[in-house]
Formats: structure tokens, sequence, C-alpha cells
């Protein structure tokens, strides 16, 4: 069938801020999802709140809206712009769910905008237990037995009759929040109420449990003519009981039958033609392996992580297929690589894909790394190889957690036998690193798969692994021998991994190597839904297929898996060189192995390399292609920590120099030349040990902001008070050493955060404008809220700000972009860092200013100079809020306040004509909304106590009735503001606070934490607002942000309003 | 075990040999299938072929005694990348080295099957020599050259049953394994059958399993005979409906089943063939064959029914087939390979006579096609 003319305008809803269960791989498909579009002639409103996307750039869509996602701001820009159809299922659950709501509201009818792709009851039936349940029962496919519940009583009724363990599941919600596997009824009325907390529905599921059952997924692809496809089958190795998105998984299925394989698609087909979607849906099942049942255990009628991951495996985009048959394409109209059109897809390759999981508990003090239904995972890597070895073993060294090989994690090849069985008991973000250990100790392959539920194949697998890595270590200090050494390549091992068994430099083993012969080779995988395309991986195992051009090229190195400070804000770079590349008439050659991303889909780059970012793969792909420089600076920290080897190796870098992105890193470098410039910076040293931190301690004076050297996102980084605290400090630090320091710096107490993101050509700068942060010093600054243009900053520092920047840029010779932060303390503006590369800021700058950055920039190193850019001095008629969301709700057991590290996994943007609307707007979608009336608790630290006066007045002024505790209550009494008493829990009187929150009688929480010694004390409160989703703030910043937003908001909501109009509202000055 | 896989073209590949020590020669061919191995090597049309799989993990998930696809494996012989050194999977019964071993059949892995698969995409199939004792690869190829080939030889003889019988379902799985929970050996579990109404002869040329299950399946009483089974001792059984299965090797070899089924024809019993019976009702009706430069094999083999406009994606193993020009005026072609615009189902117009090139029982292979066996109930009801 030919394209729907019934419609011409489509709304696409996209997933909002990145989390847990929901990150970039709906960029990924959205983006898809509006080229497809676009592509057919459509005309696309997008909305997502979400600035550091690709989909949100003016670009990609005619009409953008940086929006809040909720029902209110949907509808008034359905109300604006009219568009007659709406694509739901390519924005992740968020979107899903939005859709739902706007059918079930009447919006859509009233509007006349039909839901393409998937009607708003197939929705419901994939998504409401009930319903599904039901669907499933008359299509005869057995599913877990189980029954929904709404409140705890009834959840203990079904449990006892299920017989424990069960799995709740709450209905409507992502990445199994609130979800989890209980042994008792304790447990149970505990996870039971999390989890009707969490659903939308307040609706959870009591089932069966299938632990360590085979998890089984299919990709299935559905046209308006009900002819169907299955584009992947993805074996998940880790059994049922571990989230899909924490499994690690193969693809396609290695130890499954083809008569289950059938059997499974035959059931995939027969649900969703009964759910009646058009486009991708994703299937789970588990079987049994003692008894050959199959259960089906959800269907996500959308894209997913799973899809992203499918299409990457499999070079079947999904989104954009989806979004082509949404608007009434057939299959039959659409080509595939094999000749002919894509009804006549079947999964075919001879490759194995692996994805592996990458968490973060690390950054969560209190977490337990413990998997179980509940999504943990911040991000993820795929990898490609001619076998289950290679591909794993590429899987591992993508991760990019400083492991190359799977053999000597943490401490546990010094770990017994008994130690590593008892550790594999629960799994965990380091079962396989484990596993490794346990079987290099003589676990046999039986032991394990009663441990892991593991299947054998695979265990057997990663044993061979260890045996011939036993043999590799018998040569430690000699060379190896030729034939083990191809061996050890042919099984994936890489270099660095055996630089490190064997004691020898890693470059010594690559020449080693590449004298015999030894080098990676590419394959390709092409891809379907379009003619030509390809994208390539490396193996040792076969001869290298793929053809190079003779063109002008330069090669984009990406960010890797999506991990804490590092996200989806460096794939918008890598994209962006990409595009910028392109334009420039050179053919861009992106390396990446996040599957996730916008940057690994196959038209990104005119070559895609799905590879690991290391060393040895950079260093191949570029004696291969030879392109003329790599640019590492949009990446993130992944290729800067590559860039000095690779320009040892003889790699020209594009941009700043390593040399100077080095010395920018080197705190004594840096420091001597701050000091050359007259640039000032918080006084600082550098200590290994407890002694240094003393000395440096006394000379600088306490408060101290302590961290290990070389991090992103501020991991391990800390406040520090007294003596007590640094030893503690110290004593916990792992891995300090001589030529790995901690960082001591004078902590700038109640200052102003500020950062500017620079373009340079190593003479010039250009900041489009600085940001300034909401919440003040000490605050990691991908945690904080902040405003651009600034808000408070008077122009002189503005002006300071401007100027250190220009000098810094000169006198580092910056080619591309820069991102410096500040610190505004007694009148003064001290520099905190630099950081000659992109920051996580670059996409939020260039959306707010329309500027792109990143695109500029690619120009600028590609030697275009900034006065030829055209670029002036803009005037703003609006100010962007950017906020950063956390997450907490995925680990209940933290104490979710802000500190020096970093722990936001995404952000929003809020646009308004004024701050107070912009940041009312901006927490609106973070979520939970600031409330407009009502009542606010306060209860903050004594050093709080003066800053909230102000605000604890507004918020009396504006109406609101105030409560606080007995100190807070004191205090704001005695200063003449009227408010009542609320109890916390230690003092044993009822109602306490916490009952307040529950009853819902609390809509704001002002709770700053008192610091070490009360901290224990009223985490209570904020974790408590978490699971009853009232909003909370932790600083006294963000307390007077809140209570200019409401109001400001009282006053009158901002409008929506397209991110094409702001742009086209602002001036410039030359 | 060191082994060789020699190629007429004099292309010799190296590799470790497993399975059955020995030499053995065939006509090399391809299978895209990403599984399905088991099936493959007990398929009878392999007989007389050495089979390379694509995909490079083989023998992951074992082999099991449900899902053999006749009496034993027919392949010469088996080329693969990697062989699973032990295997994962609850239905498994040994090994696939065990298995070959067992059964006289050589194997080789390691070899680079890709770029065999592009030789034999760009040459089609090559007659090819594997052996795991050791041969001069001279002498190997040799072999290979001097090997008569596919062409003129009836191999069908050697995968018939050598007597009728009655198919009973309970000896082999049921693809639809049972979903409901068990007691017992699940592995025995199976949905229940219709009873079996209507009585059929089912001519074996090398006839799979599966498709005796999907026929019992839908209610036939299948009676299994030879395929040198005169028309006459088969009429003896007193069918509703007559099966033509598929098989091995060159149609043109098989005078005695041309003629069995050209004397059946007149009868206006219904007839149904598939791949090898398909080819045979093309002869009968008084059609050629002809070999084919590139066989079709493999799980993605595109077909589309000219009547209804539908694509179907089949499965397939063939190297010859019916040419159209050939075909009298009463035979409408009604289903082409899309790939090659080759005959892929034939019907006549008068007569209740149908056939298809590819596997609807597909196994392995998608399922996209099994409404065939019903229509063959249909068309026997109606007549």
């Amino acid at each position: 069938m030919p394209r729907r003319e019934d419609v011409k305008k489509v709304m696409i809803i996209g997933s909002g801020p990145i989390v847990i269960g929901q990150a970039c791989e709906f960029d990924y498909s959205g983006t898809q999802a509006c080229k497809a579009l676009r592509s057919l002639g459509y005309e696309i409103v997008l909305v997502n709140s979400n600035p550091a996307t690709i989909m949100t750039d003016p670009g990609m869509a005619d009409r953008t809206f940086v929006e809040p996602l909720n029902l209110e701001t949907l509808t008034e820009i359905i109300k604006a712009e009219r568009p007659d159809a709406l694509l739901p299922n390519l924005g992740g659950q968020t979107g899903l769910n939005l859709s739902s709501q706007l059918a079930r509201s009447g919006v859509l009818s009233q509007y006349g905008v039909r839901i393409i792709g998937v009607e708003a009851d197939a929705i419901e039936k994939g998504e409401d237990r009930i319903l599904f349940k039901e669907t499933m029962k008359r299509l005869g496919i057995d599913m877990p037995r189980s029954e929904a519940v709404f409140n705890v009583e009834d959840a203990e009724k079904v449990a006892a009759r299920l017989g424990y363990p069960v799995v709740i599941r709450p209905a409507y919600t992502l990445g199994g929040t609130g979800g989890g596997l209980v042994y008792n009824v304790e447990e149970l009325r505990t996870v039971a109420s999390r989890g009707i907390a969490a659903s939308m529905v307040g609706q959870i599921l009591i089932e069966e449990s299938v632990l360590g059952w085979e998890e089984l997924e299919l990709e299935v692809v559905r046209d308006a003519r009900n002819h169907m496809i299955t584009v992947c089958f993805i074996e998940n190795v880790d059994a049922m009981g571990v989230h899909t998105g924490d499994s690690f998984c193969v693809a396609p299925m290695l130890t499954i039958d083809p008569k289950l394989q059938a059997r499974l698609q035959e059931f995939s087909y027969r649900i969703v033609e009964a759910i009646e979607v058009i486009g991708g849906t994703n299937i789970q099942f588990a079987h049994d392996p003692k008894t050959g049942r199959v259960v089906v255990i959800e269907i996500n009628p959308r894209t997913s992580r799973s899809s992203a991951l499918a299409s990457k495996a499999t070079g079947f985009p999904i989104a954009l297929i989806s979004a082509k048959l949404a608007a009434g394409l057939t299959l039959d109209e659409i080509p595939y690589w094999r000749e002919g059109t894509l009804d006549k897809y079947t999964p075919s390759g001879d490759y194995v894909v692996v994805k592996f999981a990458r968490w973060a508990f690390e950054k969560f003090k209190g977490a337990e790394d413990r998997l179980g239904t509940q999504m943990r995972a911040v991000g993820e890597v795929m990898s490609i190889g001619k076998n289950f070895k290679e591909a794993f073993q590429k899987a591992i060294r993508s991760l990019e957690n400083g492991r190359h090989g799977l053999g000597f994690a943490k401490d546990f090849h010094q770990r017994s036998l008994d130690e590593l069985m008892g550790l594999l008991k629960e799994p965990t973000s380091e079962r396989q690193f484990i596993l490794y250990e346990a079987l290099r100790k003589g676990a046999s392959v039986e032991d394990l798969y009663q441990k892991t539920f593991i299947k054998p194949w695979f265990i057997q697998q990663i044993k061979e692994l260890v045996d011939a890595e036993q043999e590799i270590l018998r040569f430690r200090g000699q060379t190896l021998p030729d034939n083990r050494l191809r061996q050890a390549k042919q099984d994936g091992f890489a270099d660095r991994y055996l630089a490190q068994l064997l004691g020898t430099p890693e470059a010594e083993i690559r020449r080693h190597r590449i004298r015999l012969g030894i080098v990676e080779a590419w394959d390709a995988v092409p891809v379907s839904g379009v003619e030509n395309a390809a994208y390539y991986y490396s193996t040792y195992n076969g001869p290298d297929r793929v053809a190079v051009s003779g063109r002008r090229k330069v090669m984009v190195l990406g960010g890797g898996p999506n991990r804490i400070g590092q996200g989806i804000e460096f794939d918008y770079c890598c994209v962006h060189a990409a595009f910028a590349l392109r334009d420039a008439g050179i053919e861009t050659i992106m390396v990446n192995c996040n599957p996730e991303t916008v940057s690994t889909d196959y038209d990104t780059s005119d070559k895609l390399y799905f590879e690991p970012l290391t060393v040895e793969d950079v260093l191949s792909i570029y004696e291969k292609e030879r392109p003329e420089g790599v640019i590492v600076q949009f990446g993130g920290q992944t290729p800067l920590n590559l860039a000095n080897e690779l320009a040892a190796a003889g790699v020209r870098i594009l941009g700043t120099s390593p040399d100077m992105i080095d010395l920018a890193e080197d705190r004594d470098r840096f420091r001597r030349m701050m000091e050359k410039m007259g640039i000032p910076m918080p006084e600082s040293g550098m200590a290994s040990n407890l002694e240094e931190a003393l000395e440096v301690a006394r000379r600088i004076g306490y408060p101290l902001m302590v961290r290990p050297s070389y991090v992103l996102g501020g991991r391990g980084m800390e406040v520090v008070y007294d003596d007590e605290m640094l030893q503690r400090y110290v004593a916990a630090a792992v891995g300090i050493a001589p030529e790995r320091p901690i960082l001591i710096d004078r902590f700038l107490e109640n200052a102003i955060e500020a950062e500017a993101d620079a373009l340079a050509d190593g003479v010039d700068a250009y900041v489009p404008a600085v940001m300034e942060h909401i919440e003040l010093a000490g605050i990691h600054s991908g945690d904080s809220a902040c405003a651009i243009p600034p808000v408070t900053l008077p122009a002189r520092h503005i002006q300071a700000i401007e100027d250190y920047t220009l000098r810094l840029g000169r006198e580092l010779k910056v080619v591309g972009v820069m991102n410096i932060q500040y610190a505004v303390a007694n009148d003064r503006v001290y520099v905190l860092e630099a950081n000659p590369r992109a920051s996580r800021t670059v996409p939020l700058v260039s959306k707010v200013c329309n500027v792109p950055m990143a695109r500029l920039a690619t120009r600028l190193m590609l030697g275009e100079r900034l006065a030829g850019l055209g670029l002036h001095r803009r005037k703003f008629s609006h100010v962007g809020v950017k906020e950063a969301v956390l997450p907490f709700a995925m680990f209940p057991e933290v104490d979710p306040v802000l500190g020096p590290e970093m722990r936001s996994t995404g952000e929003v943007l809020g646009l308004a004509p004024s701050f107070g609307l912009a940041y009312f707007k901006a927490e609106e979608a973070a979520g939970p909304p600031l409330p407009v009336e009502g009542t606010v608790l306060i209860s903050v630290a004594d050093r709080d106590k003066g800053d909230i006066l102000d605000a604890a007045r507004r918020f009396h002024a504006l109406g609101f009735r105030i409560k606080a505790t007995a100190g807070t209550r004191d205090m704001l009494a005695s200063h003449g503001v009227p408010c009542e008493l609320s109890f916390k829990i230690h003092e044993h009187r009822r109602p306490h606070i916490v009952d307040e929150i529950k009853s819902r009688e609390i809509h704001l929480i002002i709770n700053t934490p008192a610091g070490k010694q009360s901290q224990a004390d009223d985490d209570y409160i904020r974790k408590a607002a978490i699971k009853y989703k009232v909003p909370y703030l932790t600083t006294t910043a963000a307390a007077r942000a809140s209570v200019q937003g409401i109001a400001e908001h009282r006053q009158g909501r901002a409008a929506v309003k397209a991110l094409q109009d702001y742009h086209a509202a602002i001036s410039e000055q030359p | 075990m060191k082994a060789i896989l020699a190629l007429e073209d004099g292309t010799v590949y190296g590799g470790e040999g497993f399975g059955a020590r020995c030499t053995a020669r065939g006509e090399v061919c391809f299978n895209t299938s990403m599984t399905g191995y088991q099936e493959i090597l007990t398929d009878p049309s392999y007989k007389g072929q050495i089979v390379t799989m694509t995909y490079p993990l083989i023998g992951n998930y074992g082999v099991n005694v449900e899902d053999i696809e006749s009496w034993q494996p027919h392949v010469g012989g088996l080329v693969i990348r990697e062989l699973a050194p032990l295997h994962s999977n609850w239905r498994a019964d040994e090994p696939l080295g065990d298995y070959l071993l067992r059964h006289g059949i050589p194997g080789i892995q390691g070899v680079d099957t890709r770029a065999l698969t592009k030789r034999l995409r760009v040459r089609g199939a090559l007659k090819g020599v594997i052996s795991t004792e050791g041969i001069a690869d001279e002498d190997a190829l040799e072999q290979a050259r001097s090997w008569h080939g596919l062409a003129g030889v009836d191999y069908v003889r050697e995968v018939t049953h050598p007597n009728d019988f009655v198919w009973e379902d309970a000896s082999s799985a049921n693809f639809r394994l049972a979903t409901a929970e068990t007691t017992g050996n699940p592995r025995q579990v199976r949905d229940p059958l219709p009873p079996a109404d209507i009585p059929i002869v089912a001519y074996d040329f090398g006839i799979k399993y599966n498709i005796l299950r999907r026929l019992r399946q839908r209610g036939f009483q299948v009676r299994v005979v030879p395929a040198h089974t005169p028309a006459a001792d088969a009429l003896a059984h007193r069918p509703a409906g007559i099966f033509l299965s598929n098989g091995p090797g060159d149609p043109a070899a098989l005078g005695y089943a041309v003629q069995a089924v050209r004397d059946l024809i007149p009868t206006g019993i219904p007839i149904f063939g598939i791949c090898l019976g398909h080819q045979i009702l093309g002869l009968a009706m008084g059609g050629r064959t002809f070999k084919l430069k590139f066989g079709h094999r493999g799980g993605n083999q595109p077909v589309k029914n000219l009547e209804s406009g539908q694509v179907e994606i089949t499965s397939q193993n063939h190297g010859f087939a019916v040419d159209p020009a050939s075909l009298p005026p009463e035979i409408v072609v009604d289903r082409i390979n899309l790939n090659d615009q080759t005959v892929e189902g034939m019907r006549h117009r008068q007569r209740p006579i149908f056939c298809v090139q590819y596997h609807p029982e597909a196994s392995p292979g998608p399922h996209d096609t099994t409404s065939l066996f019903d229509q063959f109930r249909q068309t026997i009801e109606k007549s």
C-alpha cells in the first residue's frame, strides 16, 4: 500500500530525560522516525523535554517543542499545531503512556488526531496486565500464573496461593521500577507497597516465579496487511530473574533448537496479530529447560532497548521501518539487501552479537550490587565477532571500566573457590568476572550452571578462555609462541590484556603480532530497508572483506557505553561532527560500540565501525582507512583517554593537541599556567598518602574538595570539613599512588558556579552565552540546575568569564570546542577547571542559543577561522533552565542528596520568557512538578537556616501553609513566619513527617542534609519523598528558585513555543 | 585429526576433522539457516551432497532423537566453521560429533565457510571430497574431479524405506509441543491429534518425517510406500489422495516413479507433490526438468503466489527445476521464485492435482506456508 494521504502532519512524542531503563535508544528510534516520515513528505511536530537529543535538533522536525511531557502541555501543543496523526510507539514507555492518556482523556478525538502505528486500545492490551492476560488466554498462550491486585492485603493472599518466591510487577512502569522478586511475606509487603506507589494506575501483578528459566526475546515487525517478519532472536545468557536490561545477551540464539524458535515465532505472530501493532514489537518468553514449558512474560508494542539492540545486531532499522509502516507502507514496498523487498526478510548472518550492560553501583554509596527484576544498568555495549569468544571479549573491552579481559578483576583472583561460589549465589554486576575466576580455581561447568543458570555451553566457552589464559600465563615475562598468540587473538584476547598477562608492553605485543601478519580484518553487516548500506565489525578469524575509498576522510571516535557523567550529550556531539564532515564533502568514519545511539545508526556516517574504543581497535581501523585525522574531543572522556597513545602511534589528532588536553588535565601544569596568566584558582594541592593530605589541608584550610585524579563525572569527589573526614576519605580511596594522587582544592563555600562553552580556533574564542548554576559550588555541575543566559551574575563577572575563556583558549591553543567551569565567591571569579573538549552542556547551549556548537567546532578543526563563521553576540528574549534527572527511585536504599559526585542520568530543559517560568517548566519536566498551592515542609540544617528565611517568607506570602521541624520552626517563628510543627521519626510522635507525606498532606519538601552528623538522621524524609513522588529540594538555592518559579507561574503559565520560534526571536549584535 | 575439503575447481580447504574417519564424495552446497543442522543432516534430499553451514557456530544444542527427519542422516559430509565442544539443550541426547561418527559421516571444522559459500555462489554447486583420514590434496582433487556427480543418478532408491508402513506419530516429536504443564517425561508430551479419517498413500522418495507429522496432524491416515511402488499397488490401499514426497537428486533418473504417477493421474484421485514430488509430477505430465546452476537451499527463498499476489518465505532444498516452457497447456504455473523466476508451484486446470517446489512443512524454516496441507485435505473432501 502506498503512504497514507489522509495524514499531513504527524506528532512524535519523545521519551524525555535519560533514566535507567529508558536511555538514548529512544533518541535513536525517534530520530529514525523523523527521518522516515519526513522522507515520505510528512510534516513533523516533535515533543521532547530532553535537550541532549538529536531528535530535538531544530532541523530534525518542522516544529520542535522542548516542553514537559505531560497531558496539559501535550494538549496545548496539539491545540496550537493541530497535527492530524500521532505516532505513539517510538518514544519508549513515556511516549506510549502519554499517547494512551491523550486518547483516554478525549484530547485526540476533540482535535481530530488519529493514532497511527498502534491503536490506543492495543496499547492497553499490551500494557495493562489484566487485559494482556485475557488476550493471552484467548490465544491459548501460557503465562506465568498470576493475579493483578491493587493493595497489599490481596497481594499477600495471592502470594500464599502461588507459593513463594513470587515476582511483583507494577503495571505501566519501565525498567521494572518498583518491582522485584520476593521470598517471604515481609519482603512482599515492602515491595508490593513500593510497586503500587510506582504504578501509574496503582496496580501490581503477583506472579509465579520462573527464576532460572531461559529468557528468550523476539523482535517482530508487522505491517497493515498483516504480514509479519521476525527481525531477531535474542537469547539472554543470564536466565530469568535478571532484568533483560541487565542481562548479558547474544543474538542470534545460540543454544536454542529450531523447533523452539519456530514455536516462539508462531506465538509471537499470534500475539502481534491479536494486538494489531503496526511496526515493531518485542516479545519476551521464558522457557523451562526441565519441562519445555514456554510462557510469555511481556510484550512491548513499541520500539525498545531490545529493538535498538536488534536493529544494530541485524542491520534492520526497526524504528525506521516501523515509522514507514505506520505511514501506510507495507513490507513489500521497502527494499531488502538480499534483493527484493522486506516481506522476504529472514534473520541471517555469520556472526555473533553480544550485548553487555554497564552499571554504576560505585556511584551510589549504600546501593547494593544485586541484579533482579528491576533494571539497574545505566548503559550497554554491543560487540560483533565471528565466534562467541571473540564477541564476548570485545564486549568486555568495550565497557571502559579499565578491564580489557575477564580475569583479575578486583580481588576475585585472590579469593578461595568457596568464597567465589558464595559470591555467585546472587546475580551481581560482577558475575561473569567472578565466574571466570571460579573456573580458574577449578569450578566445574555443571556446578556453575546450578549456581547461575547460565547454560553450560556458555560456561564451557568461558572455561576455554580461562584454560587458554592459564597457558598464556606460563609465558609471563617471555614472548608468547607464535601459534599461541595467533590462537589468543582468534579467541578475542585484547593486546592490552595479553600485555597485562605477560608483563610486557602492549606495543610489544602489537609489534609481535603485526610481524606475524595477525591483524584485524573486517566484515560487513548489511542494512535492510535501504539500498546498499552496511556497517562493519572486526575479527581475527577471517580475511578482510571491506574496501576503502580514496576520498578525503576523517574519523570520529564515539563515547562508548552510557554511564553517569558520560551520556547522550557526547553522542549528540559526535553525530553533529559526522554531519558537518559530510557537509564539507569529507567521508566520515565513526567508531563506537553503544547500540543505543544515533551515532551508530547506519546513515549517520559514511562508514560505521561497530567496535570497542581501545587503542588496538582504533589503530587497526586507522591503519586500514588512513584518514587525514581523528576527532577525539566529542566523545567525552573515552576517546580522550586514547588520545596520547594514538598520537604516540603516529595518529593525527584534529583540533586541540593531545599535549594541551593533557596540560589541562594535569593539575600541576595547569596551575603553573594559571599562575603565569594571573587567573585566580582555588588553592590546591595533591597527595598520595595521608600525611601529604593533612599537610595540604593545613596549608589551604578547610573545607576542602577532594577527588581522585583523571575522572569524569566527579567520581569519588567529596567535600571534607575536618581532619577526621579527610582521614576517612584517604583510607577509603582505592588505588591512590604517586602516579594516581588525590587532588585537594579549597572548597569555596556559598560560591555561585558558572560555566562557559566556547568555540575557539587557536587565536579567538566565542561564547554564545554563559551558564549560571542554581545550586552553589559543591554540587556537581552535572547534577546542578542551571540557567542560560545567566540570571543573577553581574555584567562584570560575565565579562571576566568571557575574558578568561578567551585567554585560556588562546593559551591552550584550543581548536574546536572547550568548556571552563567557574566559581564566583567574594566578588571574585575563580577558574575551577578547563576542559579542552566538548562538555555535556554542548547540546544545551546549542539549542538555547541556536549555535550548532559541535558542527562549527568541526569546521574549525578542519581549518576554518572563527571570524569566518559569522558569529555575533546574541540577545535572548528567553531563558533556558536545565534540570538534572536523578535515578534515586531505582536505588531506594541510597540517600537522595546532591553532592560533588555526579549521579544524574539525564536532563530536561525548560524554555520560557523569564527565569522563574523556565525553572518551573524544568521542574515540571523533570517531575514531580512543583505545587502551586498547599503545604510546604521545611527542615534545614543549621547552616542553611539563615538562607531559607527569605524563601519561607515568600512561600507564606503566596499562601502556602508551612510546616517545619523543631529547629527550623523556632527560627522561622522567631522571624515572624507562621508555621506549624512536624515531627521527625525519632521524636516518636504520630503523625510524623512520613505519615504526613504518605497521606499527601505535604506538597513540597525542602530538606537540606546537615552534613556528616545528621545525614543518617533525616534521609528517610527524602526517601519518602521519592517513594510518594512528592517534589523535594535539598538546597536553599533550589528553594529560592522554586518559590520564584511558583510565584511567576501563578501569574500565568508559560505558553508552549516551538524551538524554531525561540530561535527566530534571537537578535544579533554585530 | 586433520581434515581437508577438496573441490573440483582445485581449491583445497584445511581444517580439523570430526565425526567419522573416512573420505566421502558429493556435491558441495551451502545452507544459510542459522539453526537446524540436525534436520538438514537427516533430510534425505541431501543424499549425495556435502553441506556447508554458513552460520559459524554449529552443534550448540546437540542432537536429539525427536528432531530427525528420517531414519538416518544422509549428507555425505558436513563443513563448518566451529563445532561446539559442549552442547546445552534440555532435549539433547548426544553431541553432534558423536552422532556423525556413529553414522560414518565425516565432518570438517575450521573452514572459512563464508569464503566457501561465496565461491559456491559464484561457481554454482561444485563436486567435492571431504577426507578426515589424511589423504593427499592431489588425491582428493582427483577423486572430486572423477566423481560422476548428481545428474542422471538415482539416489532415491538409497533413501526410500524398503517396505510400506502406516505412519504413527508417537515415535517422533510434534512441532507444536504441548503448552500445558505435564507429568511424566515432558519430551513425550504432544498436543492431541485429530482422528485419522482420510486414508492416503504417500510415495516415499526420501520423505521427511515432518511432512508425515503435518499430514497426520491434518487427520490423514498415511500409508507410506516405497518409491518403486507401481500405481496399481498404491491403488490397492484404496487411498483418497496421493502424496508425492521430496527426495534427493535428479528426477530424470526416476523413470519408474514418473511412470507410476503417469498411471495415477487419470484415476482422478487428488495428488499433492512437494519438491522432488513436484518435479516428478512435472515429468509425468509431459514436462522436462533441468539442473539449476545455483540450487535453492535455505530457509529464506521468496516465492510469489501468482494468483493471490502473496509472497511467502519458504524453506527449500533442490538443485533441479521444472522447465515451464515444456509444460502442456492444462498445467498452470501458479508460483514462482522471486530470485530467479523459476517454477515453484503448479496446478492442473481440470484435475485435483497441485504441487510446490518448496517445503511447506519447513523443518527447519519459516512456517508461512503450512496451509497447503489444509488445501490438500479440502481438495480431497471436495472430490
